[in-house]
C-alpha cells in the first residue's frame, strides 16, 4: 500500500510527514492529479483557512479527483483542514463549498479563546479501530477555531466527539474508507503516532470492516 | 475538556540550552537534543526553542536542531530569537516548526504578523513580548531585553492581536530567572486584555508559582525554564500538583 499526502502548502505538511516516516512510511507527495495514480491511499493534511485550501487545491487540479476519490469510496484520513474539507463548507468561507461528502456547515467557535489551541480529549461513542480498546477518554492536540455543529453528534458517522467551552462536537469521523479527525495525530506524542499507525495498518486498508460496534456499557 | 499546557522551555546559544538571570549571567544547563527528548518522554505539552545568540550563523544552528528533533519528537514545537522576515518563518516551518516566536522583528515592523498569518495562518504566529515595569506601567522591550520602546506592553499585546497573532507569549524581564514568581498582575492584566492564548514565562520558582500563573493570572500556558533544566521537579511531578488544584492538565 503506498501512502499519498496532498501538497498544497497545509502548515503541517511537514510534521505529517516526519510522522509518517518515523512510522516507516515512505510518503510520497501529491503535486498534480496524475501522481493520485501512485498511491492507494491518501492524507490530506492542513492547518488554515477553508477557503483559501479549496482554491490551492483547485489550482493545483487535485479537487475534482480528490472529490472522485471520496466518491468511489478509496481510503482517506483527513488531519484537522483535512477534515473540516469533507463537509458542505465552513462559515469561515460561506461562498466556497467543500467536497460535501459529509452534510453540514462548519461554525465558529463562540468562547473566549479562539483558536482552541491545546490538548483536549475524544470521548469515544463507539469502537474504533484506530484505537482498538481505548481508554476513554484519550488526549490529543487540538488547533482549531471551526468546528462540525452538534446537531451531528448522533450521526452514525460520528466516532469520537470533544468538549470545548460548554459545547461538545465531533472530533473523529468515519464512513467506510473516509476517515477525519478534527486534531492532529501527528503532534499527540506516542498516542497520536499510534493512532496513525493503526490508520496505516487496517483502517487505511480497502479492506476494513466497515461496520462500527457499539463498545458494551457505553 | 482543554489542559492547561506545560511548556519546557530551551534556550540555545549555539549548540548549548543555557539559563540567564533577567536576561543575563547565562549558566550551561545541558544538550538541546537529549534535553527535548528528556521532556517530549517525562510529557511535556508543547517544546519551544529561543535561539538567544541569534546571529546568522547561530540561527543555521537552531534551524538544524529543529530538523533533528522533529523527527523524533511528535508534539508542537516553536521557534523564536532571530526570526525577522516570512522568510526566516518560512525556513522555520520547513525545518519542522509548528509555530514561530517574533518579538524584536515584529515591535519594528508590526505588519510583519500580518504577513506572516496571511500566508501561514495565525496559529503560527506567536507574538513574544518581553514586557518591565518602568515608572507607571509595563513597556515591551527589544534585542532580547536591552532596548526599551514606547509601547506599553498589554495595548502592544491587543495590537499584535489585531495584527494577526495567534498566541502571546510573555516574558517577565523583571522576574526572568529570580525564582521570584510570575508578574501576576502583569499576566492577568494581558490575559483579561486579548483572546488569544497567553503564555506565562519569567519568574516561576515553584509548583506553587506555576499554580498561581495559571489560577490567579489566567495563564493559558506556563513556559518553564529553571525550575526543569536544574532538576528541582519534573513534569509528571508538576501536573500532579496542578491536578490536585484542581487546574485540568493531561496526564
Amino acid at each position: 500500500m503506498k501512502t499519498g499526502v496532498v501538497n498544497y502548502e497545509a502548515g503541517n505538511l511537514h510534521s505529517v510527514l516526519n510522522a509518517l516516516r518515523f512510522l516507516q512510511e515512505k510518503p510520497v507527495l501529491i503535486n498534480r492529479p496524475e501522481q493520485l495514480k501512485q498511491v492507494d491511499r491518501l492524507i490530506l493534511p492542513g492547518v488554515g483557512s477553508f477557503g483559501a485550501a479549496i482554491q490551492a487545491l483547485k489550482s493545483r487540479q487535485l479537487f475534482s479527483p480528490i472529490q472522485t476519490w471520496l466518491g468511489n469510496n478509496r481510503p482517506y484520513l483527513g488531519i484537522c483542514l483535512g477534515l473540516q474539507l469533507l463537509f458542505s463548507g465552513s462559515r469561515e468561507s460561506p461562498d466556497i463549498p467543500g467536497f460535501d461528502y459529509f452534510p453540514g456547515l462548519l461554525q465558529r467557535f463562540q468562547v473566549r479563546r479562539v483558536p482552541q489551541i491545546g490538548w483536549n480529549q475524544v470521548w469515544w461513542q463507539k469502537a474504533c479501530p484506530l484505537t482498538p480498546e481505548p481508554d476513554n477518554p484519550q488526549f490529543f492536540y487540538f488547533l482549531h477555531s471551526y468546528y462540525i455543529p452538534p446537531e451531528k453528534n448522533r450521526a452514525d458517522w460520528v466516532l469520537g466527539l470533544t468538549a470545548y467551552g460548554d459545547i461538545s462536537y465531533p472530533t473523529v469521523i468515519q464512513s467506510g474508507n473516509i476517515w477525519g479527525v478534527q486534531f492532529h495525530p501527528e503532534k499527540s506524542g506516542p498516542l497520536g503516532l499510534k493512532l496513525l499507525n493503526n490508520w496505516l495498518e487496517g483502517a487505511g486498508g480497502s479492506n476494513v470492516n466497515q461496520k462500527n460496534n457499539s463498545l458494551p456499557g457505553r | 475538556m482543554l489542559t492547561r499546557r506545560i511548556i519546557p522551555c530551551l534556550d540555545v546559544d549555539r549548540d548549548r540550552v543555557v539559563k540567564g538571570t533577567r536576561f543575563q549571567e547565562l549558566r550551561p544547563a545541558g544538550d538541546p537534543v537529549e534535553m527535548a527528548r528528556h521532556y517530549y518522554q517525562e510529557g511535556a505539552d508543547e517544546l519551544t526553542f529561543l535561539d538567544i545568540g541569534a546571529s546568522p550563523r547561530e540561527e543555521q544552528t537552531v534551524l538544524e536542531l529543529v530538523q533533528k528533533v522533529a523527527r523524533e519528537i511528535f508534539i508542537p514545537l516553536t521557534v523564536g530569537g532571530g526570526i525577522r522576515s516570512v522568510e526566516d518563518m518560512r525556513r522555520a516551518l520547513e525545518a519542522g516548526a509548528d509555530k514561530v516566536a517574533v518579538c524584536t522583528a515584529a515591535l519594528a515592523d508590526p505588519e510583519l504578523l500580518t504577513r506572516g498569518a496571511t500566508l501561514f495562518g495565525s496559529q503560527c504566529i506567536v507574538l513574544s513580548i518581553d514586557a518591565a515595569f518602568c515608572d507607571d506601567s509595563w513597556y515591551a522591550y527589544s534585542h532580547g531585553g536591552r532596548t526599551p520602546t514606547q509601547e506599553k506592553a498589554v495595548e502592544w499585546a491587543r495590537k499584535g492581536e489585531a495584527l494577526g497573532a495567534g498566541e502571546i507569549l510573555l516574558n517577565s524581564i523583571d522576574r526572568d530567572g529570580t525564582r521570584e514568581g510570575y508578574d501576576l498582575e502583569l499576566l492577568q492584566k494581558m490575559s483579561e486584555a486579548v483572546n488569544i492564548p497567553v503564555i506565562a514565562s519569567g519568574g516561576a520558582g515553584s509548583l506553587e508559582h506555576l499554580a498561581r500563573g495559571i489560577e490567579i493570572g489566567k495563564a493559558d500556558a506556563v513556559l518553564i525554564a529553571s525550575l526543569l533544566h536544574f532538576g528541582d521537579t519534573s513534569i509528571p511531578a508538576i501536573k500532579e500538583f496542578l491536578a490536585a488544584r484542581g487546574v485540568p492538565v493531561r496526564c
